[in-house]
């Protein structure tokens, strides 16, 4: 439709004429165009991402066998349970010390990687980056087998330096330790790419600059370094935040939960309680609870963006 | 390694004043010196993986040095890829990601193209939603998600739970939005100049797409394929509440489920199938790291 105003028809009248007519009507096609080629997103984001939350609320109000609507009865249930507590701290625990962990090794190793003639960071970088390509289901299961009790390749190291075996995924304090080891070893190559491309994009003049006003490598890395970098960090932190407080895979994989549900974290028990226990409702409700949280993170990454979206 | 590295690296530095030559030259060793510690740890459980799967039963359960290999043996790799279990579970992963790339290109290309270029009524709130979907962990909706497709097989009789090809309606949740995010990003840094000579040359906002954006565009594309495939090969919670029969299973699941069984753990085959599952990943990003990366940090932080 748009091609037959360029094209013969339109010879008679005026060129100029005719062109701005048929960009007119391009853009009043434009809408409908860019509607349906949104289509299949907004159908997806409707029914298979909206719809679910919204219908998560209201399974969450239905008692065991899903028949009877019983209000804020789930909550009351959950709010009575020890086991539910001990789960919040324990989210909070992990999400929190594994996030500061993994940003202070990203950003020690990304400021290393920086450090080194660009000719060998390719290298370097490919392998600091492994742990992120392998999926965490896998590689977790390798630390299930390097944690093992009796044929622990780690303790069998430590006990040639004299050091008693661990009981890594045994004991509530040390299986606490390695879900949030095994998490900091998965994530932090994520810090370190994300700060090595921020570290990239600081103008070397500024180093400059600060080295000739006599500034030490701790005040260069405080007054020029950080400041550039803060939107980055702030970004990456956050949005880690959600990864992890929502993680999986590995407590999943290497605790289970145990022992004595001391390392569960919302989504292991919610798929706990929900799928294996198959009280669907009750297991909506533990993971509606990470909303509150995800929500105050989203909002502070959603005002991050829309500032640099501004900014260009 | 790092003593060799540290000396080759050490005078290519161009220096221009002797002290801070000096200082430069430490800087580098402790460097290397730390980056060797990081890449210790890193390397170690892909390590010990490779290292158990070439040991036989006897020599895994042996009090010999576990970070070696004495007697290397592939039995493991001959079992497993003689089992048609495992070939299954190959077979269903690669069959569900290469099918979730397919429909989450499909639908994001045009959507990020749409939110990019064609500013419609609404399309600022569309992008935003986009972003907050990519937010939205697996672990917050895969309770309803299984109630709601196991109310569809009630109430249709289609059977979708303990089917693989459940989860190609499932994943792209997790892949369209962050595609459809990092392309907004690289549709965005094409000039404007570009499509707007083409649209008043005549071309259709179709053709635009395809003659002009598809092709500038291509490495965004690429990192936005590999991204949409190792999240899909990666995907754990999802294939463990929707599938359960074992001729359903994806590899990572299939791993955990079929080859711990009970208290018993054949190590020496769990590990050869985490490497082969891990392999496919590794391999893609061996070839194309520069793409995996420049889609991790344009997917996270460009607007």
């Amino acid at each position: 439709m748009v091609d037959a105003a360029f094209g013969e028809n339109a010879v008679p009248r005026p060129r100029a004429a005719a062109r701005r007519q048929g960009l007119r009507k391009a853009l009043r096609r434009k809408s409908t165009t860019a509607f349906l080629m949104t289509l299949p997103l907004i159908l997806l984001i409707l029914f298979l991402v909206v719809y679910p939350g919204i219908y998560s609320v209201h399974l969450a109000t239905l008692n065991k066998s899903m028949q009877r609507f019983v209000g804020f009865g789930n909550f009351e249930f959950l709010f009575k349970r020890d086991t539910f507590w001990l789960v919040v701290k324990q989210s909070c625990i992990f999400a929190i010390t594994a996030v500061v962990f993994k940003a202070l090794i990203g950003f020690i190793v990304a400021h290393f990687v920086h450090n080194i003639p660009a000719k060998g960071q390719r290298k370097w970088r490919g392998m600091l980056l492994v742990p992120w390509v392998i999926p965490p289901a896998m590689s977790t299961l390798a630390w299930l087998w390097l944690f093992d009790p009796s044929y622990s390749a780690f303790n069998y190291t430590l006990a040639s330096f004299g050091i008693g075996p661990i009981p890594w995924t045994g004991d509530a304090a040390w299986a606490r330790f390695s879900v949030i080891l095994v998490n900091v070893w998965y994530g932090a190559p994520f810090f370190m790419i994300m700060y090595l491309a921020s570290l990239k994009s600081v103008p070397e003049q500024l180093y400059e600059a600060a080295a000739i006003d006599g500034a030490n490598w701790w005040q260069r890395i405080w007054y020029v370094t950080l400041p550039m970098m803060r939107n980055i960090i702030a970004i990456t932190t956050l949005f880690s935040l959600i990864v992890t407080f929502a993680n999986f895979d590995i407590v999943r994989i290497l605790t289970a939960g145990g022992p004595l549900d001391k390392t569960h974290i919302f989504a292991t028990w919610a798929f706990r309680v929900g799928i294996e226990g198959s009280d669907i409702p009750l297991g909506a409700s533990v993971s509606l609870f990470m909303v509150p949280i995800l929500a105050v993170a989203a909002i502070f990454i959603l005002r991050d963006v829309n500032k640099r979206g501004n900014e260009s | 390694m790092s003593t060799l590295t540290v000396d080759k690296a050490g005078p290519t530095r161009n220096v221009k004043y002797g002290s801070m030559s000096r200082d430069r030259a430490w800087a580098l060793r402790w460097s290397y010196f730390f980056l060797t510690l990081f890449a210790i740890f890193s390397l170690v459980p892909p390590f010990y993986m490779l290292i158990t799967s070439l040991k036989g039963s006897a020599e895994i359960s042996a009090a010999t040095n576990p970070w070696w290999v004495f007697h290397p043996t592939l039995e493991n790799y001959v079992g497993l890829l003689k089992s048609n279990q495992f070939l299954r579970f190959f077979f269903n992963s690669a069959m569900v990601s290469i099918i979730v790339v397919i429909i989450t290109m499909l639908i994001s290309i045009p959507a990020a193209f749409a939110l990019s270029r064609m500013k419609f009524w609404g399309s600022a709130t569309l992008a935003t939603g986009v972003f907050l979907t990519y937010l939205i962990p697996d672990s917050l909706l895969f309770i309803p998600l299984f109630k709601m497709f196991a109310l569809i097989g009630d109430v249709t009789g289609i059977q979708l739970i303990n089917r693989w090809y459940v989860l190609l309606f499932i994943y792209p949740t997790l892949t369209v939005p962050f595609c459809t995010w990092i392309m907004i990003g690289y549709f965005a840094s094409i000039p404007k100049e570009l499509d707007e000579a083409a649209i008043i040359d005549g071309a259709s906002w179709l053709q635009t797409l395809t003659r002009i954006f598809i092709p500038v565009a291509l490495p965004g594309l690429i990192a936005a394929t590999i991204f949409a495939f190792t999240v899909s090969w990666a995907q754990f919670l999802y294939p463990l509440v929707f599938t359960t029969s074992a001729d359903q299973l994806v590899l990572p699941v299939g791993i955990v489920t079929t080859l711990i069984k009970g208290d018993v753990f054949n190590w020496g085959q769990i590990m050869t199938g985490a490497l082969l599952g891990a392999a496919p990943p590794l391999i893609i990003y061996a070839f194309l790291m520069d793409y995996y990366i420049a889609g991790l940090t344009a997917g996270a932080t460009k607007g």
